[in-house]
Parts: structure tokens; C-alpha cells; sequence
């Protein structure tokens, strides 16, 4: 067991340095210096405290995004689509801070709670189809990102009302924003959103190793019939867990609709925030802690990235570098059969050393 | 004496755990030989060296006389090799031609010319008596027909040596009967076989020699004949004498716990699996169901264990109705169930076996409280029943995977009997254990019977059914066809009304 | 404008918009059949776009003319048969997940070509090729009424499609090959015992499905988008998913699927111009495909299996 836990730090970590290193040689084939990029790439995430705020604003919505994949993988089940609950989380979100006038006690919590419920439903879908009809998650949930990239951008031309491709903002009783913590940023769009994301992450662990309902749902993960011999309701749990997860990504939503940005935008495709919340989830081995180290790295790369340009590197390096990382995290299985056979060898030769005295 | 196979001092290794350590087999010509073995004493290991999936660490292999390096199941079958398998080779939505032919299509231009290919099977079919269907799907035909087309397979490309993998294992009376004519008319044609199997009954009927292996070790290679006892091969398997008939004190029944009436209940595929069954058990004795593999007893379980929805007819425990009650609700009311399959349904193997533990009680005091879990208990609970019961593990953090099968089943008996159920099922209780963890079961399941407990035990080994049982019913597609004393009744007996024949109807006794 | 009128318009421009689908759509069945998952068709038509209009124009600039848009296809096909590596080396011979691996291609296609795009021409997109596909009248078919809606106005890269779909469906059902590729995916066990090589046939799957995914990526870009920028592929590749599934992993049922949601997109793009269609709320037809190829696997327009092994990595010797 402590092997495993040894590896499970491991491979994470070499990802991260090999995905690095794939990036340096993309920069030199491509004709860029990578000492200087990665210079500028870190002076972007930690250089200022503009750039800490806008790292810090990033992977918030990432926290969540991270959270909501996770905690379907908990279960066994893949939430690829995050993306498109994200989406409604977000609408709903600016459409309740748009519609109303209450009191930010009230208006605020509204609209978080909208966007979790969006999200669920969303996410329950899916999960409907999984436990009723055993249809596979992954494609269910590609096409609900689809429905949901479509009916959003309607909902938002149709219903909610848009000028010059976007919304209103929502009030200032059902925003995020801090001016506190913008001044200490520089005026960065870090918003109390972060906050909130922590609280998720821990609320993620509570649920799964602190109740009844986690151990069923981990059950459910490793063993489905076991689960059911067991007399837990295995659909509920899976319908339960994709719910879970959905609130979990419609919040990462209203990160982006009542911090970041304020507003909606018609979406030509997608925000992406889902795609990176599998990376996270991933290479955080769907662990809470791991999950906001992940979502602070892949936010500061993608925000240290932006900054690349000053010195004429594409930011797109940064997708690069985060797909390998995935594929690397994925490969673990060779990482480990790579690291036991070195280790071998050297005991090995140890032990012939050994023999020769 | 002129030797088709031989594997001289075979040695393989998986990591630092030995296999196969230093195991000869020589296979004459035209003789059928049987490899004797317990579970995971290393016969498949052996025949998948020799079937060129594992390549041996050290040792050689002649075929014919001559040195060879199998690397692959290729190199096998061109030398005359085929396998049968135990789990089946076969792709189930394809047909039994399109599966014979895989990999050594024949073509006519760029297509596989079916016509010929079809033709072959039915030549070749024909010529062993297998009497195979070429255009059946594979999902719609029987077990039995399936494994002649895994015959058939080997046949097809040119196989004169053919190893069968446990082929019985999975087989009706019937079946068995007609698959030994097979093996005859094939040795009759020409051919020589290597018989994997732990079933001491089937070497003694047809086999010529044996060869013995005990984890993973070679024991020794016997000639079948006159003066071979069956009870001198166990002996050879287990290193051991063992026992064939450890008495346990007698039974006495009380008052009614199970009473099944009626009882339909439907398979996966909507058909009447479990159909008009009738069972009763008692308090303080053992029913034991003999039956074939696919008679129903899954169904029948899983309807008792409400995991099934039964159609109609009645499920009484203790004289209330427990039909189609949610599982949790069944287990409430008293049953205890020992899975069939331990990996799949009784444990959840990345769970520690603490957490196993409660599988069924976690939600209740003292393990949680208002939805929170107390693990402290969960462990303090472990400790207790892991002592009590002599799991042998390292700790009741540990993953229940790491465990051996013995350990784990014991864990599970565990859980099962600690919750006291009037109704204590066990199914397949000894499946893949070794003599000593068979034992251990054996004792646990009277144990309970002499607490008072109703127990019932499913098994297709009639040696089990026939040594532990008070009383026994024969199930009989779906249906309970006899109750018998297993002191007045034999393997003979009950394997004839498993597979149908009639008796005058014993009643209920 | 009559009906006749309409459908005129309206069915080239399905067909013209079908046939990336298709192409891709026949990718995607190679490696679901051979048990390789792959989500990664949306980023291998990424790769197919992007290398088909850079080398449409250096290969235009060198002087090809009408025939760089042609051999343009053609390097795609190569570039998506090296580039789907990222998902076969992983997948067959590291045991990684194939989903996860898909999604993390996808991203590293759009990332990748981007990349190159800004660092070739220093800008986030290219100029439009001076070569393109272009629509073509069939001599005598293209005048007969009504017949003409499939003859008049089309890419002749739409018969290339619906040709590869009745050629995939021969190899696939017809030829050792096939046969050899289903097993595989279907019970890998099987067919090694058969004497099959398990790793090299789900290699052979990943990588024509890299060479269609890459041919259905140029064939867009070099008939319709005629540049590439970021927004060239967008969800094409899931498209092209979501019509094998509803096809239900047969070759000539994804060409139907495909044909069937090209011409919902045919119709949400123009729609809006026509009579009768402007009446259809643009975002029914958008989501027409997704909703169906849902209630597809729900089992209410005919249950769609997928291949047994999909997505289960060949580990030797293990049951």
C-alpha cells in the first residue's frame, strides 16, 4: 500500500516534468528559446500580484470543474460532460442575477444555488440513461455538451436578451466580486469565488469518507454487483453521484457567470473549463487535495501562458503541454514498468555485487 | 515408447512466485492423458507453455522427438497443437464458421469464400460425429455445442494433439457422456490427448495414464488400470489422505424457516428459469440442491435474495412473505448469503476488509450515526470477527484483493453468520479452495446447523452435496423434481434425475 | 420557390456537408471495431484541416494549381495515420485510458496546430487556399429534374464519401481482414488463441481511422472552411461519433446517420434563407443529431451495441 501511495505521487510529478519537457522541445522546433519562455511563463504566474489574482481567479472555476469529474470517477462513473453543465450553470447563474432584486443574503445564494441545480440536472440525464437504460455515460454526455452549447446560446438570444453578443451584468447583489481582494491583486478579477471552491473541496471529501452515502458511492465504484448483493440501490447511487457532480461543475459555471466575468457570452464552442476539469481530476487522482493543486498548476500555466506572447511564444504551447501531461498521467502504467525495471536491475546488480565479496 | 509431447523440467515464474517448478509430461501417441491438479496448482499454466502463451523459464519441449520453441499460439498450432478451452475461445456474435475459420480464412479473391468454408466444417463435423450447425450464432446455440466447435477449431486446422481444459466443468450428464464417445472416436482417428481436470471419476473412466501436479510442483505419473483407486489419486493431488467421508452428527429439524411455493422466476432473457418450484428448509438442518449448471439455481437464489423479481408463487421466511422484497429488506429479515462468485458479489475488493465487513450493517449503529460513519467501530467490529474466525490478514486496513481465496471466503462467512440470519445461503461455498479451506467451510456450515439455523446449500459438486447435506433436492430445469436422504441415495442416482429421468416422485419428506 | 426548388438547394449543400462525416464517421468504426475507443476523431480532423490547407498553399505556391487541394488530401491522410500514435501507443501498449486519452489529443490537436499556425505565418489563422474543391455539374445527370438535386452544384469528395462507405462496409464484413478486426474487438482473447496478433490489428484500426479522421478534416477544410483557424473543426469530429453509434458501427448505417445529419446542417445554415424552414426554430435542427443519437442508445430508435471489447486493454493471459 505504500508502494502504491509512492506511485501515486510519482507519476503525477514526472508527468508534469516530461509534459515541461515536451514543451521545451516544441519551443526549440518551432524556433522559440524555452529557457526564455519558461522565464516569462513563470514570471506570468508568479511575477506580480496581478498575475497571483488572476492565477488564483482561474482555478476557481477549475477547482470545481476538477471536483465534478472526480467525484463521478469516485463512483465509477465519467462525467465527460462537464462542459455543457458548466454551461447551464453559468446561464442560470447570470439569468437569476440578472432577473431579480434581492438582497445580496439572498440573491447571491440564489443564484450559486441555481447554477448547482442546473447542473445536476443537467448531469442527471446521463445518469438517468446510465442506471435505467445502461447506456454508456461518455456518449450520453458528449451529446448533452452539444445540446447544451445549442440551447444556451438560443436561451441567451431568445429569452435572457443579449447586446453586442452578450448579456447584462448580473446585479451587484449576486456578484462574486471583492473589491478587496481586486486591490490586493492589482486589480486582478480574483473574486471570493476561490473561497468557495475550497469549501467545495472539502465538502468533496466529507461526502466521500465521512458518510454513509460515501461509502456506498465508493462501493458503487469498485463493485457494482457487490454493491447491489450489498442491498445499496445502485441506480440511485449512480443517478446520486452523477447529480453530485453536476452541481459541482454548474457552480464551476457560476464562478465564471457571477465572478469573472459578470455576464454570459454567446459561446461559438466551448469554454473549455470542463475539458481541463478531466486533466485536474486526473492528475489530481481524483483526490480533493490533489484536485486544487492541479487546478492552481493548470491555472497558472494557462495564465503564465497568456503572458508568453510578450516575448512572441503562442499561448497554445500551454494546451500542448497539458494534453501531454495527460497522456503521461494515463501512461502510468509504462512510467511504473519503466521505474520497477530500473529498480531491478539495480538490486540486482547489488545483490551480484554482494555475491562477488 | 513412442512420446507426440514431451515437457521436460518446465520451470515458469510469475515475478518471484513459481508457477510450474521443474514439471515433466510426456504424451504418448493415441492416448488420452490426464493432468491432475488442484485449483492453482499450475495445469493451465503448463498447457499455456505448451500452447505457446507463456514462454517457460527454463526446461524444453519436444514434439515428435524434436526440440521446439513455441512463441506463440501460431507456432502450437502449426505444430498440431489445438486447445480446448475451458472459458471458451469464441466470439459470440459470430457464427460457428466465421469463428472455426478466424485466422486461416479461405478466400477467393479478396472475399472469404464462405461457401468453401462452410463446406469444411460440415466435412469435418461429420467425419468426428459432432453434428455442428456452421451458420449458428454462437449466443444462440447450447454449452455443449459450443465446446464442439472449440473442438472443431482445432480440428479445422489440422491439430493432432489436443489439450482439453476442465472440459466437463461446464457440462450436463448428458453432455459428458456424449463429449467421452468424442474423445474416444478422436483417438480412435488418430489423435492424442492431454485431459486437464481435478475430477477424480472422469480419469478413472477414460484416461490411460495420469500425471499429477501439486502447487506447482510435479508429483509423479501413474498408469490408469485396474489396481488405480480413486482415493490413491487424491491422495497424489492433495499429499494427503483425505477423507471422503467425514461424518457430522446428525441433523434435527425444527420448525419451518423457508417455504417456497410455486416459485417462477425469469432469466435475463425472459425465459421461465426458476418455474413452479417447491422447497422448504428447517430450522437446524442442511438442504442441499443438486442440479445442473443453468437448472435455475441462480435465479432462484437471486429471487430469494430479492435481487430477482419472482413472477409469481410465494417466498415465506418464518411464515411472512419476503417476496420481491428490496435485498436490504430480505437481509433485515434474516438471510445471510454466501455468493457464488466471491470476487464479483461478495466483496468489494478495493475496500479494506475492515469496510468489508459491514457491507450489509453500515448504515446502521453502531457503524454510523444520522448518515455519518463511525469507522472506528467499522474496525473495532473487524478486529473481533477476524480473530473469531481466523482470517488470516495482516491487519483489517488491508485490501480485501490482497487476501488469499480461502481468507477471503472465510471473511465473508464472517459477515454472514455473524448477523445471526435464520437463513444462512451458500452457494458454491468451496468453489477453487483448497482441501484444507473446504474443510474450514464444511465445519462453519454445520456449525450453524447445530445453532439452529436453516441453511442451504447450492453445489454442483455431488461430492459436497452428497457429504454435507441432511437432505437433498434435485432441481431439474427450474423445478425441485425429488427430495432424497443422501445416506439412501448415490452420485448415480442423483446425477440421473439432474439430468431428467424420472423416478417415482419422492415426497416431501 | 417550390419544394423542388428547395430541396435543389438545400440537398448539395447536405451532401457537400455530409461527406466529412462520413469519411470520419468510417474512421471512428475501424477503431471501435478493432476495441479501440476514440474520442479523439474531433482532434485527428483538427490535424486533417490544418495540414490540409498549409499544404494546399505551399503546395499551391509551388505551382500545382488545381491539383494542390487533391495531394493536400492525401498528406492529411498520412498526417492523421502518425498522429492517431498519440492515441494507439498509449492505449495498446501502455493500458491507458482511451477516453481520457481522447479528450487529451483533442486538446493537443487544436493546441498543436495553432501552435504551427501562429509560428508559420504569425497569425492565429491562415489565408483562404487559392485551390479549392470546387462544386461541379455531372455531364447529362446534373440536367435530368429532380435526379439533378444529387448531380448539379456538388464536391465530387461527397461520392468519394459515400464510395469509401460501400468499400469500409466490403472490408469490414467481407474479407479476412475484416473478420480478423471484429474478433479483435469483439473477444481479443479469442483471437489471439487464433493465432492473431491482437497489438498490430488494433494498431492497423487506430491508424486507418487516423488516415479517414485526417481525410475528413482536409476534405472540410479544402471544400467549405477553406482556411483554418481555431473555429475550423468544431464538434464535426463528435458529429462523426454520434453517427457510427447511430449507424450502429456499420459502415453503410453511419453513411445513412452521417447523410441524415448533414442535411439537419444543411438545413440550420441555410434554413433561415428558405420558405417552409424558416418556420423551424434554427436550434431544433442544431441539436437534432445529439438528441437522436441519445434516444438511439436509450434503445427507442433500435438498440445500438458497441463492440464487447471497446475500450478494454488486451492484457496477455488475464481472463
Amino acid at each position: 500500500m505504500k508502494l502504491e501511495r509512492f506511485y501515486g505521487i510519482l507519476i503525477p510529478i514526472l508527468s508534469i516534468i516530461l509534459g515541461m519537457v515536451v514543451g521545451a522541445i516544441v519551443m526549440l522546433v518551432g524556433g522559440y528559446d524555452p529557457i526564455a519562455g519558461f522565464d516569462q511563463l513563470f514570471y506570468g504566474i508568479f511575477g506580480e500580484p496581478y498575475s497571483i489574482g488572476e492565477t488564483l481567479r482561474a482555478a476557481a472555476p477549475l477547482i470545481f470543474a476538477g471536483l465534478a469529474v472526480a467525484f463521478a470517477f469516485r463512483t465509477g462513473l465519467f462525467n465527460i460532460g462537464v462542459e455543457g453543465q458548466v454551461l447551464v450553470g453559468w446561464m442560470v447563474a447570470v439569468w437569476i442575477g440578472i432577473a431579480f432584486d434581492l438582497p445580496t443574503a439572498i440573491h447571491l445564494p440564489l443564484a450559486l444555488i441555481g447554477a448547482g441545480l442546473a447542473g445536476a440536472l443537467w448531469a442527471a440525464i446521463p445518469g438517468i440513461l446510465k442506471a435505467r437504460f445502461h447506456v454508456h455515460e461518455v456518449i450520453t454526455s458528449i451529446m448533452m455538451n452539444y445540446i447544451a452549447l445549442y440551447v444556451t446560446n438560443d436561451i441567451l438570444r431568445h429569452v435572457i436578451g443579449i447586446k453586442n453578443e452578450r448579456t447584462d451584468s448580473v446585479k451587484e447583489t449576486a456578484s462574486l466580486a471583492s473589491p478587496f481582494l481586486q486591490e490586493l491583486t492589482d486589480f486582478s478579477r480574483l473574486h471570493n469565488g476561490i473561497f468557495i471552491a475550497v469549501i467545495a473541496a472539502l465538502v468533496f471529501w466529507f461526502i466521500l469518507w465521512k458518510t454513509t452515502l460515501g461509502y456506498e458511492l465508493r462501493a458503487v465504484g469498485f463493485n457494482k454487483s457487490a454493491a447491489e448483493y450489498a442491498g445499496m440501490g445502485v441506480n440511485k447511487n449512480i443517478v446520486l453521484s452523477f447529480v453530485i457532480s453536476g452541481v459541482f461543475a454548474g457552480l464551476a459555471g457560476a464562478m465564471e457567470g457571477l465572478g469573472t466575468f459578470q455576464n454570459m457570452t454567446l459561446n461559438a464552442s466551448f469554454t473549455g473549463v470542463g475539458f481541463d476539469g478531466i486533466a485536474v481530476a486526473l492528475l489530481g487522482a481524483n483526490n480533493p487535495i490533489g484536485v486544487v493543486l492541479a487546478a492552481l498548476l493548470f491555472a497558472g500555466l494557462n495564465i503564465g501562458g497568456l503572458s508568453m506572447q510578450q516575448i512572441g511564444i503562442p499561448p497554445e504551447l500551454i494546451k500542448i503541454i497539458i494534453a501531454f501531461i495527460i497522456i503521461f498521467v494515463a501512461s502510468g502504467y509504462a512510467i511504473r514498468l519503466v521505474i520497477e525495471k530500473l529498480t531491478l536491475k539495480k538490486s540486482e546488480s547489488k545483490k551480484l555485487k554482494g555475491a562477488d565479496k | 515408447m513412442e512420446y507426440v509431447i514431451e515437457m521436460l523440467n518446465i520451470r515458469k515464474e510469475f515475478g518471484s512466485f513459481v508457477a510450474n517448478d521443474n514439471i515433466t509430461l510426456q504424451l504418448r501417441k493415441g492416448e488420452i492423458h490426464a493432468l491432475l491438479g488442484e485449483n492453482g496448482a499450475g495445469k493451465s499454466t503448463l498447457m499455456n507453455v505448451l500452447f505457446g502463451l507463456y514462454q517457460p523459464e527454463a526446461g524444453e519441449i519436444r514434439v515428435r522427438g524434436e526440440k521446439v520453441n513455441i512463441t506463440s499460439p501460431n507456432v502450437a498450432n502449426d505444430l498440431g497443437i489445438g486447445m480446448v478451452h475451458q472459458h471458451f475461445m469464441l466470439v459470440q456474435n459470430f457464427t460457428v464458421t466465421e469463428n472455426i475459420i478466424l485466422g486461416a480464412e479461405p478466400k477467393s479473391g479478396l472475399k472469404i469464400d464462405r461457401a468453401a468454408a462452410r463446406e469444411k466444417v460440415r466435412q469435418i463435423s461429420e467425419q468426428y460425429g459432432l453434428a455442428v450447425d456452421p451458420d449458428a450464432k454462437i449466443e444462440d446455440i447450447s454449452v455443449g455445442m459450443q465446446q464442439r466447435v472449440e473442438i472443431l477449431k482445432t480440428l479445422y486446422r489440422g491439430a493432432d494433439i489436443l489439450i482439453f481444459d476442465e472440459p466437463s466443468a461446464v457440462l450436463t450428464p448428458q453432455e459428458i457422456k456424449e463429449l467421452i464417445q468424442i474423445m474416444n472416436r478422436l483417438i480412435a482417428e488418430g489423435k492424442s490427448i492431454i485431459l486437464i481436470t481435478h475430477k477424480l471419476k472422469e480419469i478413472m473412466e477414460v484416461a490411460d495414464r495420469c500425471t499429477t501436479i501439486r502447487r506447482g510442483k510435479y508429483i509423479g505419473t501413474v498408469d490408469i488400470d485396474e489396481t488405480m483407486t480413486q482415493s490413491r489419486l487424491a491422495e497424489m493431488m492433495v499429499g494427503r489422505e483425505v477423507n471422503f467421508d467425514a461424518e457430522y452428527s446428525k441433523a434435527n429439524p425444527q420448525e419451518l424457516v423457508l417455504d417456497i411455493k410455486n416459485l417462477v422466476v425469469k432469466d435475463g432473457r425472459g425465459i421461465k428459469a426458476v418455474d413452479g418450484l417447491n422447497l422448504d428448509v428447517r430450522a437446524g438442518e442442511i438442504v442441499g440442491i443438486a442440479g445442473i449448471d443453468g437448472n435455475g439455481q441462480t435465479e432462484l437464489i437471486e429471487a430469494i435474495t430479492g435481487l430477482r423479481k419472482a413472477e409469481s408463487g410465494e417466498i415465506f421466511l418464518n411464515n411472512k412473505s419476503i417476496k420481491n422484497l428490496k435485498p436490504r429488506k430480505v437481509t433485515e429479515s434474516g438471510v445471510g448469503h454466501i455468493p457464488q462468485d466471491r470476487h464479483k458479489h461478495g466483496l468489494v475488493l478495493d475496500y479494506s476488509i475492515g469496510h468489508n465487513m459491514v457491507l450489509q450493517t453500515y448504515y446502521q449503529k453502531p457503524y454510523s450515526k444520522a448518515g455519518i460513519m463511525n469507522y472506528n467501530q467499522v474496525m473495532e467490529k473487524a478486529k473481533t470477527l477476524i480473530e473469531k474466525f481466523d482470517v488470516r490478514t495482516p491487519s483489517p486496513e488491508t485490501f480485501a484483493r490482497a487476501l488469499s481465496g480461502g481468507n477471503q471466503q472465510k471473511a465473508i462467512i464472517a459477515r454472514e453468520v455473524d448477523r445471526s440470519p435464520d437463513l444462512l445461503i451458500a452457494a458454491q461455498p468451496t468453489r477453487g479452495l483448497d482441501v484444507g479451506a473446504i474443510e474450514f467451510i464444511h465445519e462453519q456450515l454445520v456449525l450453524e446447523r447445530e445453532k439452529g439455523r436453516a441453511v442451504l446449500l447450492i453445489s454442483f459438486e455431488l461430492e459436497e452435496i452428497l457429504q454435507v447435506s441432511d437432505r437433498i433436492a434435485v432441481l431439474y430445469e427450474g423445478r425441485t423434481v425429488a427430495f432424497l436422504d443422501p445416506k439412501e441415495t448415490n452420485e448415480i442416482e442423483l446425477g440421473f434425475l439432474m439430468a431428467g429421468g424420472k423416478k417415482e416422485e419422492v415426497g416431501r419428506s | 420557390m417550390g419544394f423542388l426548388e428547395v430541396l435543389y438547394i438545400v440537398v448539395p449543400i447536405a451532401l457537400a456537408y455530409s461527406a466529412p462525416l462520413i469519411i470520419a464517421a468510417l474512421g471512428g468504426i475501424f477503431s471501435e471495431r478493432s476495441g479501440v475507443v476514440n474520442i479523439a476523431l474531433e482532434g485527428l480532423m483538427v490535424m486533417g484541416a490544418f495540414t490540409g490547407i498549409v499544404s494546399a498553399l505551399t503546395l499551391s505556391k509551388m505551382g500545382l494549381g488545381a491539383a494542390s487541394p487533391w495531394v493536400a488530401m492525401l498528406v492529411a491522410i498520412v498526417v492523421g495515420a502518425i498522429f492517431s500514435l498519440f492515441l494507439a501507443v498509449p492505449a495498446i501498449l501502455f493500458r491507458a485510458d482511451q477516453t481520457v486519452l481522447g479528450v487529451a489529443i483533442n486538446m493537443l490537436a487544436v493546441g498543436l496546430a495553432i501552435f504551427l499556425v501562429r509560428a508559420f505565418y504569425g497569425k492565429g489563422q491562415t489565408d483562404s487556399i487559392p485551390n479549392r474543391i470546387s462544386k461541379e455539374n455531372v455531364p447529362f445527370l446534373s440536367d435530368i429534374p429532380v435526379l439533378k438535386m444529387f448531380f448539379a452544384n456538388v464536391y465530387y469528395t461527397s461520392y468519394i464519401a459515400i464510395i469509401l462507405a460501400f468499400v469500409a462496409w466490403f472490408v469490414v464484413f467481407k474479407t479476412p481482414f475484416g473478420l480478423r478486426l471484429r474478433s479483435v474487438g469483439e473477444h481479443p482473447m479469442a483471437a489471439d488463441t487464433m493465432g492473431i496478433n491482437v497489438t498490430k490489428m488494433r494498431f492497423i484500426g487506430v491508424m486507418i481511422s487516423g488516415g479517414f479522421g485526417g481525410l475528413a478534416g482536409a476534405v472540410y477544410a479544402t471544400s467549405i472552411s477553406l482556411n483554418f483557424s481555431v473555429t475550423t473543426i468544431l464538434g464535426q469530429g463528435f458529429l462523426a461519433i454520434a453517427a457510427m453509434i447511430f449507424g450502429k458501427w456499420n459502415p453503410l448505417g453511419a453513411m445513412a446517420a452521417a447523410l441524415f445529419f448533414g442535411f439537419a446542417q444543411a438545413i440550420s445554415i441555410i434554413g433561415q434563407q428558405l420558405p417552409l424552414l424558416d418556420q423551424i426554430p434554427q436550434v431544433y435542427l442544431l441539436i437534432a443529431p445529439y438528441v437522436l443519437t441519445i434516444l438511439a442508445l436509450a434503445g427507442v430508435v433500435g438498440r445500438a451495441d458497441a463492440p464487447k471489447a471497446v475500450g478494454v486493454p488486451y492484457i496477455k493471459g488475464k481472463r
